[in-house]
């Protein structure tokens, strides 16, 4: 009996294991293999290079350039989406008044429910499309338009947006107002991801602690926060994947796919630069090889520090 | 409540991930096991067949078929549909196929190694990699073409042609692709409102800073062009440098000569460009090309500079009464070069070397670049041919104004290399135009971090040097 389960188990998942073996797996292994050579991507020739490729990594500037950019996108992107979507989630669920029937969420919180995840529904392209228009430069942009008639930019001087290296706090504002766009489409789709974990915190223990004087701060930060440690500890490490690719946003936001002036570079527009107008996959993919290896590290350390013990309700 | 150290989804996830990170580990070198692809020699076939004679140069026969592929974008279809009215006047009974479509690539590629068209416009954003098919001896090399007599007018093929075109088509030393199009960049004007307000065009540098603060009283700004795209700019700077410092300048730039960009007259060129920027000539925005053009055509701007699709580009929301007008990129007393146009052809033709029917395919070339072809392509396209003399009959601002430009032009067209040679210094140029037009960086620091560029590709040995030689 056993055995023919087995069987049953093998058959049905040989097809998509030789497929993902196919077209993800091999992939991988032959990227990593090229990033050895000095392939130009058209021929069928290629010389072995060894690590000449990684020893370049190291001292190109762009690359340097995007790897800050990169982090900076790390840090941000799942800190600011992350309190985002639990500020919503905490007031959809658990933010309303407390009476009779128990603790629930804010008035009409079904409805923002939906508003909220509604980005997520859309295309990343779409959206990038979407916040050209919200971000053109002219009087004819939503956000300049709106802040020329009250008066509150001035016309000949209208906000660039994404067309602006200048920069604020120590970053190009271009990244900021990248990562607002990042942090507006992502925070739908976390809130859904909390608020399923907070309605499966059961309710007894919020009212236990509403008996004991908590107000909204205490029940949030003592009792919601430590109760959703894993689920955020998750979307810290989907987000840490997001804001390492960020690809979208800046080919389709910035000029120049990088710009301006390489201020919004990061490692997949560099690596695509490199690849598809220098011609060198090679090297090309010694940035690819590099940014799986930095990430998948960056996974596992995330993993290892917020391993903990759980709590069971 | 009791405690587990991990549940069991958590367990698979870092399973998974610990799995990756030794997949990655593992991954061997694969070299050598994408092998070239199967390529075949081009087969010699001959078109022997009909008899060759003056009207007929290349033999073609009586009774065969050609294969003709239009690309059907910006420029649409109905030339070319005329171009056979013409080629079946003089060749009746031949058959001329003819299909269009925008995959140029997709339909026509897979088609090369075997059975392919016998002519095809090798065009749009899916075309075949010219560089690729000559390497792969897949085009045929038409200097027959060029030296036949002309379908209607004196002289051979080539005598009829605009300058540039032949050396546009040549690799190797060997001409390939017949551009039939020709396109012209300078600065654009409305003619109608320059003439309403009794303005006259500006043809230098000088008179343009007079006119501007007219124009800046009427609640227009001076200036527009694409702040996004940094090749756009880029024309404009590039053609400021070959007036002002002539084409050796240019050329030495190019083949990345030791201080290129430091030679005399470029500074002088650029200066123009930084006093437009810092005496607040531009419209505020970094607007994208439609967008800036569309402001132009709701007269926000006086001028904008452009290549000559921008009327076809635009043409849904032209307003009526509005004369599209191009002229001259502005040049300063003392310039090298002040009459030399910006100009290049484009949209190409090739004829695949296993096309059946090569004399025919040629035949037609002959007949698209004809007098009455050329004429029907400007007219119909509102683009200039590579023809000579094709917008001669045309009435429409746009074309003649550009046909004008190139009548009037210098002995030489300005044409610009280094960024089809390196893509580092393409990337580079267009970020630091950028630069230049937002005000960000002044004319002598633009040159110097150009300079430094063009020295670091140099010194690059992981990238293949080209040279320029005209």
């Amino acid at each position: 009996m056993r055995h023919g389960v087995a069987r049953f188990v093998t058959g049905f998942l040989a097809l998509p294991v030789a497929l993902y073996l196919l077209y993800v797996v091999w992939p991988f292994v032959q990227a990593a293999g090229y990033s050895l050579t000095d392939w130009g991507g058209f021929s069928g020739s290629q010389n072995f290079v060894g690590l000449d490729n990684y020893v370049r990594l190291l001292s190109d500037e762009l690359i340097r350039k995007a790897f800050w950019h990169n982090v900076f996108f790390l840090v941000t992107v799942p800190l600011f989406t992350i309190a985002l979507a639990l500020f919503l989630a905490f007031l959809l669920n658990v933010g309303g008044r407390e009476d009779r029937a128990g603790i629930r969420g804010v008035f009409g919180s079904g409805l923002y429910k939906i508003i909220f995840f509604f980005p997520q529904v859309l295309s990343l392209v779409v959206i990038a499309v979407m916040w050209q228009q919200i971000y053109r430069t002219d009087g004819q942009g939503l956000i300049n338009g709106m802040l020329i008639k009250i008066g509150l930019v001035d016309a000949d001087n209208p906000i660039a947006f994404t067309a602006d290296p200048e920069p604020f706090l120590g970053v190009p504002a271009v990244l900021w107002w990248l990562l607002l766009i990042a942090v507006w489409s992502g925070a739908g789709f976390y809130m859904v991801l909390f608020s399923a974990a907070m309605q499966s915190i059961p309710k007894d223990i919020f009212e236990a602690a509403i008996l004991d004087g908590a107000n909204r701060f205490h029940t949030f930060f003592r009792v919601t926060l430590p109760l959703l440690r894993d689920t955020i500890s998750v979307a810290w490490v989907y987000l840490g994947f997001i804001a390492l690719d960020m690809y979208a946003l800046v080919f389709v936001m910035t000029p120049s796919q990088g710009g301006p002036n390489h201020a919004s570079e990061i490692f997949a527009s560099v690596l695509n630069f490199t690849a598809f107008q220098k011609g060198q996959y090679g090297y090309a993919c010694a940035m690819g090889v590099a940014l799986a290896i930095f990430t998948i590290l960056l996974a596992a350390l995330q993993l290892r520090i917020t391993r903990r013990d759980r709590i069971e309700y | 409540m009791s405690v587990t150290p991990e549940n069991l989804g958590d367990l698979s996830r870092r399973t998974l991930l610990r799995r990756a990170a030794a997949a990655g580990l593992l991954a061997t070198p694969a070299m050598g096991l994408l092998s070239a692809c199967a390529g075949s020699e081009p087969k010699k076939s001959d078109d022997t067949g009909g008899a060759k004679s003056k009207d007929n140069p290349f033999g073609v026969k009586d009774g065969s078929a050609v294969k003709v592929v239009i690309f059907n974008g910006g420029l649409g279809d109905q030339w070319a549909k005329e171009d056979k009215v013409i080629f079946n006047a003089k060749h009746a009974n031949v058959t001329v196929n003819m299909s269009s479509t925008q995959k140029i690539k997709t339909e026509e590629q897979p088609k090369m190694a075997t059975q392919p068209s016998d002519l095809v416009m090798n065009s749009g954003a899916d075309m075949m990699d010219r560089s690729t098919l000559i390497n792969e001896g897949a085009i045929e090399p038409l200097d027959d073409l060029l030296a036949a007599p002309a379908w209607d007018g004196e002289g051979t093929v080539a005598d009829t042609l605009l300058p540039g075109t032949v050396s546009d088509g040549t690799q190797n030393g060997k001409f390939y692709v017949v551009n039939v199009a020709f396109t012209v960049w300078g600065n654009w004007y409305n003619a109608a409102l320059f003439k309403k307000e009794g303005w006259q065009p500006p043809t230098t540098w000088d008179e343009f800073f007079a006119l501007a603060p007219k124009i800046k009283a009427k609640g227009m700004a001076p200036y527009v062009h694409d702040a996004v795209h940094g090749y756009y700019p880029r024309w404009a700077l590039m053609a400021s440098i070959w007036k002002s410092a002539g084409k050796q300048v240019v050329v030495d730039i190019d083949n990345l000569k030791d201080n290129a960009w430091k030679a005399d007259g470029v500074l002088k060129a650029l200066e123009p460009w930084e006093k437009l920027v810092k005496d607040k000539l531009l419209l505020p925005g970094k607007l994208d090309h439609t967008q800036s053009q569309q402001a132009w055509l709701d007269g926000k701007a006086a001028f904008i500079q452009v290549g000559t699709w921008l009327k076809n580009e635009m043409s849904a929301t032209i307003p009526p009464g509005f004369e599209l007008t191009i002229s001259d990129y502005w040049s300063n007393a003392g310039d090298k070069a002040p009459k030399d146009v910006f100009a290049a052809s484009g949209e190409g033709f090739v004829v695949p070397s296993k096309a059946p029917n090569k004399a025919a395919a040629k035949e037609f070339l002959r007949a698209i670049l004809s007098k009455e072809g050329s004429a029907k392509f400007a007219e119909l396209t509102k683009s200039l041919a590579s023809t000579k003399g094709s917008g001669d009959n045309v009435q429409d601002s746009a074309l003649s104004s550009a046909n004008a430009l190139m009548k009037n032009g210098g002995s030489e067209l300005i044409s610009v290399k280094f960024q089809d040679f390196y893509a580092d210094l393409d990337k580079e140029s267009q970020n630091l135009s950028e630069e230049l037009m937002a005000g960000r960086l002044t004319a002598q620091q633009f040159i110097d971090k150009m300079q430094t560029a063009a020295d670091k590709v140099a010194k690059d040995s992981s990238i293949k040097k080209q040279t320029r030689t005209a």
